[in-house]
């Protein structure tokens, strides 16, 4: 199970891999999207974990990108906007598990986790 | 005043607050006044001027009218008289020309020539015959005036002198009104005075057969103004006449003269020829032109009907017009009131939603190292048993959550300003909108019963434009409850594809008056306490693009209830 999280906030997104570790969910972890999409072409991952509004490439283009390295991937949001509307946007994308409002709960977080990769 | 203050246009007493150039424009009184000003004089000039033309015109008439008839009767009643005159007066030249001297003064033929020619020719009073010296040496009449001497007299002299002389209405020898007609007659070489004595009786009978209108009054009197004949009102004979004398004319004259007391005269007159007299018609203008002014006051008071009615239609015009142009200057500035208003919320919207975001980031880094110290604290055997540490940690996220719950309805509230249609909770919708009051409702200790029935489906509607509905009703709900009061919030599935969501207050509820027009554009009754009576307007607005409908109950103390019928399928309205 190899989950990559990518978020601008550094602090956000290595504490979240820490916990996440804690329970037992190994996660890899970066604060640049170009550099994810390094991570994402070196090694295959299973989900993306993403922040929606990031600076020089939003989630949404990552995941563009991303989908054409990996076209396999799956993805989970996280955003600051806890928009609905931005849910409906991208909700005819099967490989998009669900849109998570900051701050995100760690036990839903892992849940959406276990779907995505049951999927 | 307070039957007055009825009719008082509604933007009588409007202080405008507008400045600038334009100021003027929005001076309403000034409006309506310039309107009225203008309306009548249109309405009403022509009407004017062609009354006063009018009346000038037929006063004329008639005044020319009179004029007329007045000059006629004069030259008629003079013919009268003159002819009377002539008549005796041929008849004496007849008795001297065809009657010999010695036939002439004898006693005896005198005297039956009186009765002949009072016979024939009538009138007479006596007759008489004088030398130049003024001796009355034959007469013939009823008075004792043989040898009578006219020497003094100035009537013998001017006979003398002209040959033939009429003379004044005087009273004389005998003391009672009479007028003398005196030929000079020539015979072998000596003249003698052929005197007559006109019965004045005849004369008066003559002139009082004439009947002028106007209280009119025909006489004659002399070049002096004394009366020849006796007056209705200008006095007896003898008596000087009040009137001025008219002024010398050939011919028959008509002109106006007013007397001592005001009162205007028609006076036709002519004067006499070879006689001292002056005939005179005097007629009172007042009566003579009393049927003319009957005839104007009843135009006079139709028209005067008329200007009344075109004023109260230039009133009720004018002021439909200027309060027309009122009530839309009030309309347009209510809207730009409240556009600005809603801008500014969508503003603050805005920037809420910005702020949130904004609070979002750091308040998820909290949460995160709030959590992961709670899952080191958790996951390690040496801190599992500290409870404090744990509580503490619980308490950061809770208070984390908490502020995620603000930061999430915030940009709720945000996204009410789009216009979309949207799969919505109702629930989830109202527990919005009723979290907007939460503080209110504690600090006035109103209790809030929201209950939604579960078999409620998700729907599509524009989730903004509910939530303001309900903003809207529950906001007023709160103004009319008194504190310590109930809200009750109730959602209930309807037929055939609709819900029933119900706002119910127990506050001072609404007259059954005011009920009809609560949805009215600027109607408030809280006008005092800042409502621009547009709440609920718009609010039906809102329900009306829905495809909802609305419905309200409302007693006086007990409460009000707003009943919305709202469609779970959206249809867009135009």
């Amino acid at each position: 199970m190899n989950i990559l999280l990518v978020d601008d906030e550094q602090e956000l997104v290595s504490t979240l891999a820490e916990r996440l570790s804690i329970r037992g969910i190994e996660a890899d972890w970066t604060s640049s999207g170009e550099e994810a999409l390094v991570k994402v072409t070196d090694q295959a991952y299973d989900l993306a974990v993403l922040d929606v509004k990031m600076p020089k490439i939003s989630g949404l283009e990552l995941q563009a990108e991303m989908e054409k390295i990996r076209p396999e991937l799956k993805y989970i949001f996280m955003t600051g906007h806890g928009s609905e509307r931005d849910f409906r946007s991208g909700s005819s994308d099967t490989r998009t598990i669900c849109y998570l409002i900051k701050p995100v709960n760690i036990d839903i977080l892992i849940s959406k986790i276990k779907e995505a990769l049951a999927r | 005043m307070g039957f007055l203050n009825q009719f008082k246009p509604i933007f009588w007493d409007h202080q405008s607050t507008k400045s600038g150039p334009f100021k003027s424009l929005f001076d309403f009184r000034s409006l309506w006044r310039k309107r009225v000003i203008l309306l009548v004089a249109v309405a009403l000039g022509p009407l004017i001027s062609l009354a006063i033309f009018d009346h000038m015109v037929t006063r004329y008439d008639a005044e020319q009218e009179i004029h007329l008839r007045t000059a006629r009767l004069v030259s008629n009643s003079r013919r009268t008289v003159s002819f009377f005159l002539d008549k005796r007066k041929s008849a004496l030249d007849f008795v001297l020309k065809h009657h010999p001297f010695e036939i002439l003064i004898d006693q005896e033929h005198f005297k039956v020539l009186l009765t002949d020619l009072n016979a024939t020719i009538g009138g007479f009073t006596d007759l008489g015959l004088i030398t130049t010296a003024g001796d009355q040496f034959r007469y013939s009449g009823p008075y004792d005036l043989m040898d009578q001497n006219y020497a003094g007299e100035a009537w013998f002299q001017e006979v003398l002198e002209k040959g033939i002389y009429i003379s004044n209405v005087f009273r004389g020898f005998r003391d009672t009104p009479h007028l003398v007609i005196a030929i000079k007659y020539q015979l072998d070489g000596n003249d003698y005075v052929f005197r007559a004595t006109v019965d004045t009786e005849r004369f008066n009978q003559l002139l009082s057969e004439v009947t002028p209108g106007g209280n009119g009054d025909v006489f004659l009197i002399n070049s002096q103004g004394v009366l020849q004949t006796p007056t209705r009102s200008h006095g007896k004979v003898m008596d000087t006449i009040e009137l001025p004398i008219p002024e010398y004319s050939e011919h028959t004259r008509v002109i106006e003269v007013v007397d001592k007391t005001g009162e205007r005269f028609i006076v036709g007159y002519a004067y006499l020829k070879d006689t001292p007299f002056i005939l005179m018609i005097t007629e009172q203008k007042s009566v003579l032109m009393a049927p003319w002014l009957k005839t104007r006051i009843v135009i006079i008071t139709f028209l005067a009907i008329g200007m009344f009615g075109i004023l109260l239609v230039i009133y009720f015009v004018a002021t439909h017009l200027v309060t027309q142009i009122f009530t839309a200057d009030l309309r347009r500035s209510q809207t730009l009131r409240e556009v600005e208003h809603t801008s500014r919320l969508a503003s603050i919207g805005r920037l809420s939603a910005g702020v949130a975001h904004e609070i979002n980031n750091p308040l998820a880094i909290i949460n995160e190292k709030a959590g992961l110290l709670k899952d080191l604290i958790t996951y390690r055997e040496e801190y599992k048993k500290d409870q404090k540490l744990i509580v503490h940690l619980d308490s950061i996220l809770a208070s984390v959550e908490r502020c995620g719950s603000i930061t999430k309805r915030l940009l709720g509230f945000a996204r009410h300003l789009d216009v979309t249609i949207q799969k919505i909770n109702l629930r989830a919708v109202i527990e919005d909108v009723l979290g907007f009051l939460t503080k209110e409702a504690e600090y006035r200790s109103i209790t809030v019963d929201l209950r939604v029935d579960e078999t409620i489906p998700d729907f599509e509607t524009d989730r903004g434009k509910l939530q303001q509905i309900l903003l809207n009703l529950i906001n007023n709900a709160f103004a009319a409850m008194q504190d310590g009061g109930t809200l009750d919030v109730r959602a209930r599935p309807a037929d055939s594809d609709m819900i029933k969501i119900s706002v119910t207050d127990d506050g001072s509820g609404i007259p059954e008056a005011d009920l009809k027009k609560i949805y009215e554009p600027f109607f408030s009754t809280k006008t005092t306490k800042g409502g621009t009576g547009l709440g609920l307007s718009i609010t039906y607005g809102l329900i009306q693009e829905l495809g909802a409908t609305v419905e309200v109950e409302s007693e006086v103390g007990v409460g009000t209830q707003f009943l919305i019928t709202l469609p779970l399928h959206h249809t867009r309205k135009e």
